[in-house]
């Protein structure tokens, strides 16, 4: 019976499925957040690339010093440029109504882009930008399909466009479909290196999205070996009790 | 049962004249503890099914103790509930398990709810004497309903905003009054701070304590009729000279035990989602909901937490909007009707012909394609499927009646029996 009461607990949750929303092209990632350097190699591309436009507004300095193994002049010397204090959180430069201004929308926070997105959408959204020049910023991006956001990391990264191929769709008609990305300018990292980066980056936010999972699994080994004892325990005292009803 | 002052004395194990007996004079302790506790019998042969309402109390004692301690940290403010939440998750001590625990308690209550329904289902405890307990056990379920309707609008995501504002708007289709009645539970003409924070006014404390009340009523009408068994024997009918139940035993220690069993093997589900996987791939905490919510951005696809998608799934099912609310509301208010719907001369599922074994079947099977389809876009095959499993579901209830009378029954036994 105790059997059948666990299948049809299992049978109740339903089936696990990842559905982020964009578009088209998604690469998967493994973004690895108990890999502390590739964590840290993030932060530091987080705040020199990132950090002037987009916040993090609810990361605390100090708190990433604390989980990234960090002393507190590491954090300053590495991480820190503008006068902030160790627990203040990650705010951007430009004022927003700015911002807003030169983009057309305001560059979103990115504490929980990857929570909300999933990090191979992060990643790939990194990866993606295109030589497009009928956009203000000349490029686009094929993860989010104009996006107002300029490609920050071409000087790595290099300039790239996208390669279609024509195929037919369900009802025969030919259409262009997204085949692959070219580089027409190589930038100061070789594509290899710049997969590294958008990896480490992928995976700085993830840590950032939920700074509790550093802690959580290993707790959680802990508290379910506890439980597995005491359901030893409580198992064995139900049945000692129950062996004189019949 | 009035016993004199002496007999509780002797029986409590305790010397006279000391504190106990002048508690007991003064407050019916050990003759409640008595009633409810280590003299309430219940069948010996109850099996793992039965533990679910046990689970459930304990369930609804963790969302109210962790309740309380997410109150202290959340702002119930459009400005500042997303931005509390986070808070909550990093800032505060211990503040992610707190609320872990609380967003996967909201849907093993579901879970625990659902089975415990399924438990009544199949050993008909819905049926006389016990037609209240059901009655008042289908009023816990709507209050639940309620309850984690208003709290999944506290974290002011995507789609905590977008879900609220579908489902507030079915009033809508209610004629004549529907467009001031959305604006009346709103407060406002959107979904707005105003909104946040009467749903945190029902969410804290309105529901919880209807809910708590209903609880005590539920079990009190159980303690009354006395616990069904999976025979469906009525074990009070065959007492031995002291007054005991022959097929009873105490609920304390005896079932208390087997409800530890229980719960520490529900502990262990539990803490494996919080500690593992606290998003349940998106199914416990949607992907879309750590977006802070944006009244001018609507998401792509808007869907109800699952506990709810069997039944949006049947809104759907439906072409026009107020033939869908209606629809949906009557696959809720049918359950209450259960007991009468039954004809059944016996209550278990052991008993009971081929008939009941198949409705039930088709019944769960509905059920879970339902909540599936719920879950995804309502397109093609799947508004198809949604609608023949819509029928499905109310076929078991309104032909309930017929298949239960011609169904045919294998005799019950007078004591109750040991399967396994």
């Amino acid at each position: 019976m105790i059997r059948n009461v666990i299948a049809c607990v299992l049978l109740g949750l339903p089936t696990i499925a990842f559905a982020a929303g964009g578009g088209g092209h998604i690469e998967h990632v493994d973004a690895d957040i108990s890999n502390e350097a590739s964590v840290q190699r993030g932060a530091k591309y987080f705040v020199n690339y990132c950090l002037g436009c987009h916040s993090a507004q609810y990361v605390r300095y100090n708190r990433l010093a604390v989980d990234l193994e960090l002393t507190e002049d590491q954090l300053v010397e590495n991480l820190m440029f503008t006068g902030e204090r160790p627990h203040d959180t990650m705010e951007n430069a430009i004022p927003s109504t700015d911002s807003a201004n030169w983009f057309g929308r305001t560059p979103p926070d990115l504490s929980l882009t990857a929570r909300a997105r999933g990090d191979d959408w992060v990643y790939s959204f990194l990866k993606s930008f295109y030589v497009d020049p009928s956009k203000p910023t000349g490029v686009n991006n094929l993860v989010l399909e104009g996006a107002s956001m300029p490609h920050v990391l071409w000087e790595l990264q290099g300039i790239q466009k996208a390669v279609y191929r024509t195929d037919l769709d369900a009802q025969g008609s030919p259409h262009e479909v997204f085949d692959h990305f070219e580089l027409v300018q190589p930038g100061a990292m070789t594509p290899e290196q710049f997969d590294v980066m958008a990896q480490d980056l992928t995976t700085f936010l993830t840590y950032i999205s939920e700074p509790a999972q550093l802690k959580r699994q290993s707790l959680g080994i802990k508290v379910i070996l506890f439980l597995v004892v005491l359901f030893l325990f409580s198992f064995l005292y139900k049945k000692e009790l129950w062996k004189d009803v019949h | 049962m009035s016993r004199s002052e002496h007999e509780v004395g002797q029986m409590a194990g305790r010397r006279e004249g000391g504190f106990n007996q002048w508690l007991n004079k003064r407050f019916p302790l050990d003759s409640l503890l008595r009633e409810h506790i280590t003299e309430y019998y219940a069948s010996k042969n109850l099996n793992w099914w039965s533990v679910f309402g046990s689970l459930a109390m304990v369930v609804l004692v963790i969302q109210i103790v962790t309740g309380i301690f997410l109150t202290m940290s959340y702002k119930p403010s459009a400005a500042e509930a997303f931005a509390s939440v986070e808070y909550i998750m990093r800032d505060v001590n211990w503040g992610w398990l707190i609320r872990y625990m609380h967003s996967t308690g909201a849907s093993m209550f579901f879970i625990v709810v659902y089975l415990h329904m399924f438990r009544s289902l199949i050993y008909g405890s819905y049926k006389s004497p016990r037609e209240l307990i059901w009655i008042f056990g289908m009023f816990i379920y709507l209050a639940l309903a309620a309850e984690a309707f208003f709290g999944y609008l506290l974290p002011w995501g995507q789609m905590s905003y977008w879900g609220a504002q579908v489902i507030v708007s079915l009033f809508g289709a209610i004629p004549v009054v529907g467009e001031s009645l959305v604006e009346w539970i709103r407060g406002d003409y959107f979904i707005s701070d105003i909104t946040l924070n009467r749903f945190f006014a029902l969410h804290v404390i309105a529901l919880p304590l209807v809910l708590v009340g209903l609880v005590a009523v539920h079990i009190m009408a159980l303690h009354e009729v006395g616990s069904n068994n999976p025979d469906g024997v009525e074990i009070k009918d065959k007492k031995g000279p002291d007054g005991v139940p022959l097929d009873g035993v105490a609920f304390h220690p005896y079932h208390t035990a087997k409800d530890l069993v229980a719960f520490v093997a529900f502990a262990i589900v539990f803490s494996a989602i919080i500690f593992f996987a606290p998003e349940m791939g998106g199914y416990f905490l949607e992907h879309a909901n750590f977006e802070a919510a944006d009244p001018l951005k609507t998401p792509e696809h808007i869907a109800p937490v699952w506990y709810f998608t069997p039944f949006y799934a049947i809104l759907r099912a439906v072409p026009d909007k107020l033939g869908g609310v209606i629809l949906m509301g009557s696959a809720m208010i049918l359950l209450f009707f259960l007991p009468w719907l039954d004809r059944s001369p016996v209550k278990s599922i052991r008993y009971r012909g081929w008939m009941f074994k198949t409705a039930v079947a088709l019944f769960v099977v509905s059920f879970f394609v339902l909540g599936f389809l719920g879950t995804q876009p309502a397109t093609g095959a799947y508004t198809i499927m949604a609608r023949v499993f819509t029928i499905i579901y109310f076929a078991f209830f309104l032909l309930m009646p017929i298949y239960t009378k011609l169904d045919k029954t294998k005799p019950v036994p007078e004591r109750v029996t040991y399967h396994d």
